[in-house]
C-alpha cells in the first residue's frame, strides 16, 4: 500500500499511511465521512452467524474511529453451484448487525467464486474535532481492553474439531457483539486513542498505537481471555497467523518470565471482530472500567500503562 | 529409532498437533516432520523447546523443510504436553479443617484432600488461603510440604493477609504470597470452576 499514491487534499484526514482504522474525508469543519472495507473467508460453520460476525467485524472499524455508521454495502462471493440458501443466511445475518448498528443497509455487489467470502463497505459519520485516531496515548494513560483475547486459537481449533461447544459458544457471542455500546460509552470519557482489536493480534494493534514513540507495560495476568484459548494453546493449537504476528512483533515485546507460553500465543492471536482497545487518562479509567462493567456483557479490563521507557517498546508483565 | 511424519500440506495448528501426537507414542528416539512452510517450522521449533525437547531443522529445497525433534529416555518433555495447570481452576481453603464434624477428623481430611491436590495430572491454577485456611501454608504445618510441591508445579498459592495478621502468622508464611480481599474475589469471579472442600 505505501507505494500506491494518495493525492493531495487538504481535507482528506486518515489515509492508510497512518495505519489507522478506517479512511476519514472532511466534508465540513465538523462533520467527516469515515470509509472501511472488510471481508473474509467464514470463520463458523453456521452462515447465519458468519454474517453476523463479518458485519460485526466491518462496523467496527467506524466506531474504533469515534464515528458512528450510516450506509453499509455488502460484498460476497460465493460460488455458483452451493445452495443459495446459504448466501440468504449469511446476508440476514449481517443485515441483523446492520440494523442494530443503526445504519442502513443500501445494497451490495455478488461475484462468482471458488469459495464463500462475505463483508461490508461501511460508511460512518464523525466530527473530525472528536475523532479518534490511533495516535495519541499519553504517558501515564491507562489502556483499556473491551473484549476477550482468544477467539482465533478457539475457531483454529474448532477447524480440527478440538474446541469444546462452550469455547466455541463464548467466541462466537464475542465476535458478533457490536462494538457500538462500548463507543457509546466512551463518548463521555477523555479518549486519547482507540483502536479495534483484528488481525495483528492484541499486540500488533497495541505496536501501531504506540506509533514507535510511546512504551507500554501490559499486566498479563489482567488480560480478559477466553479460558480455553489458554488451554488450547497449551495444548499448541497454536496458529500461523499467530506465529507471522509474532515474527513481526518481537523485536518490539519483552516477555517476563513469568509470562506463560499460553499467554504469550494469546496476545499474538489474531482477533476477527475483536474489542476497542482504548487509551484514556488514568483518573478517567476506574469510571470508564466501571460503567463498561456495568453494560456490557463480556469481559472487559484495564490491561496495561503508557509508561515513559521501558526496555522494549512494549514489555508484558 | 527415527519416525516419520509428511505434514506437507496442511496448515498450522495440524502439523503441531500430528507431531505432538507422534511424540506422545514415543519413549525415545527421533521424528523427523516434513513441513511446506517456514511458519510451520518455527511452531514446531515452539513446541519442542515447550516440552524440553531438542529441534533442529533445514532447508530441503523451496519450500520444503525437514523439523527433526530429539526425545530422549529421560528428557522432560516426552510425556508432558498437557497444560501445566487447569487454566480456571481455583481451590479455595476457607478453614483449616475439610467439611464439619469433628475437628480432628477435619484436620486429618484437610492434610488428605492436599496431598491428593498434588497427585492431580493437572492441579489448579490457584488455591486461595483465608481464615483459618491461612494456618495450612505457614512454618511447622503438616500441609506446607505438599502446598510447596504444588508450588513448584506452576499453581498460584495466595493467602489472605488480614487472615494471617488476625492469627499473627504473617511472618510464618512457608509458601505462596499474600493477598487481599479484591484479588480473593477476582480470582473466583474470573474462574471457570470453583472447588471448596
Amino acid at each position: 500500500m505505501a507505494e500506491l499514491p494518495q493525492g493531495q487534499d487538504p481535507d482528506f484526514l486518515v489515509g492508510f499511511d497512518q495505519c489507522d482504522d478506517a479512511a476519514v474525508y472532511r466534508l465540513s469543519p465538523h462533520l467527516a465521512l469515515v470509509h472501511t472495507l472488510d471481508f473474509f473467508p467464514p470463520m463458523v460453520d453456521d452462515p447465519y452467524l458468519f454474517g453476523q460476525i463479518a458485519a460485526a467485524n466491518a462496523l467496527s472499524d467506524i466506531w474504533a474511529m469515534g464515528g458512528e455508521p450510516k450506509t453499509a454495502l455488502n460484498i460476497v462471493c460465493f460460488p455458483e453451484k452451493m445452495d443459495l440458501d446459504i448466501l440468504r443466511r449469511i446476508l440476514q445475518g449481517g443485515s441483523t448487525k446492520v440494523l442494530e448498528a443503526g445504519a442502513v443497509l443500501a445494497g451490495g455487489h455478488t461475484i462468482v467464486d471458488v469459495d464463500v467470502k462475505y463483508g461490508l463497505s461501511v460508511t460512518g459519520i464523525v466530527d473530525p474535532e472528536r475523532m479518534y485516531t490511533n495516535r495519541g496515548c499519553r504517558v501515564g494513560d491507562l489502556l483499556i481492553l473491551t473484549k476477550p483475547l482468544g477467539v482465533g486459537i478457539i475457531c483454529a481449533a474448532n477447524r480440527v474439531g478440538e474446541a469444546s461447544e462452550q469455547a466455541v459458544q463464548q467466541a462466537v457471542k464475542s465476535m458478533a457483539t457490536l462494538n457500538k455500546h462500548a463507543a457509546e460509552i466512551l463518548r463521555n470519557y477523555p479518549v486519547h486513542a482507540c483502536t479495534d482489536v483484528t488481525g495483528f493480534g492484541f499486540l500488533g494493534h497495541l505496536h501501531e498505537m504506540l506509533g514507535g514513540e510511546r512504551h507500554a507495560v501490559i499486566f498479563s495476568s489482567e488480560v480478559p481471555a477466553i479460558p480455553e484459548a489458554l488451554a488450547y494453546a497449551q495444548e499448541f493449537l497454536i496458529t500461523g497467523a499467530a506465529q507471522r504476528n509474532r515474527n513481526y512483533l518481537e523485536q518490539h515485546v519483552q516477555f517476563d518470565s513469568r509470562v506463560e507460553f499460553s499467554m504469550e500465543e494469546v496476545l499474538f492471536d489474531p482477533q476477527t471482530s475483536g474489542g476497542l482497545l482504548v487509551s484514556v487518562p488514568k483518573e478517567a479509567a476506574p469510571e470508564l472500567l466501571a460503567e463498561l462493567h456495568g453494560r456490557l456483557d463480556l469481559p472487559c479490563a484495564i490491561v496495561g500503562e503508557i509508561v515513559e521507557r521501558e526496555a522494549k517498546e512494549i514489555v508484558v508483565l | 529409532m527415527k519416525r516419520k511424519l509428511d505434514a506437507r500440506g496442511l496448515s498450522c495448528p495440524l502439523p503441531v498437533l500430528e507431531a505432538r501426537k507422534a511424540l506422545r507414542e514415543m519413549e525415545a528416539g527421533q521424528l523427523e516432520v516434513l513441513v511446506d512452510n517456514g511458519i510451520a517450522v518455527q511452531n514446531l521449533e515452539k513446541m519442542a523447546a515447550q516440552l524440553g525437547l531438542d529441534c533442529e531443522s533445514s532447508a530441503l529445497g523451496e519450500d520444503q523443510y525437514a523439523v527433526l525433534i530429539t526425545v530422549g529416555p529421560g528428557s522432560p518433555g516426552a510425556q508432558r504436553g498437557a497444560p501445566s495447570t487447569a487454566p480456571d481452576t481455583v481451590v479455595v481453603l476457607a478453614s483449616d479443617e475439610m467439611g464439619a464434624g469433628d475437628p480432628e477428623l477435619g484436620r486429618l481430611l484437610m492434610k488428605s484432600f492436599i496431598y491428593t491436590l498434588t497427585e492431580l495430572e493437572v492441579p489448579p491454577a490457584k488455591v486461595l488461603l483465608y481464615n483459618s485456611g491461612v494456618k495450612l501454608a505457614v512454618q511447622g504445618s503438616d500441609t506446607l510440604a505438599d502446598l510447596l510441591k504444588l508450588a513448584e508445579r506452576g499453581v498460584e498459592i495466595l493467602a489472605c493477609g488480614t487472615c494471617l495478621n488476625y492469627y499473627q502468622l504473617t511472618d510464618q508464611l512457608g509458601v505462596g504470597a499474600v493477598t487481599n480481599m479484591y484479588a480473593i474475589l477476582e480470582s473466583q469471579m474470573a474462574a471457570g470452576k470453583i472447588v471448596r472442600p
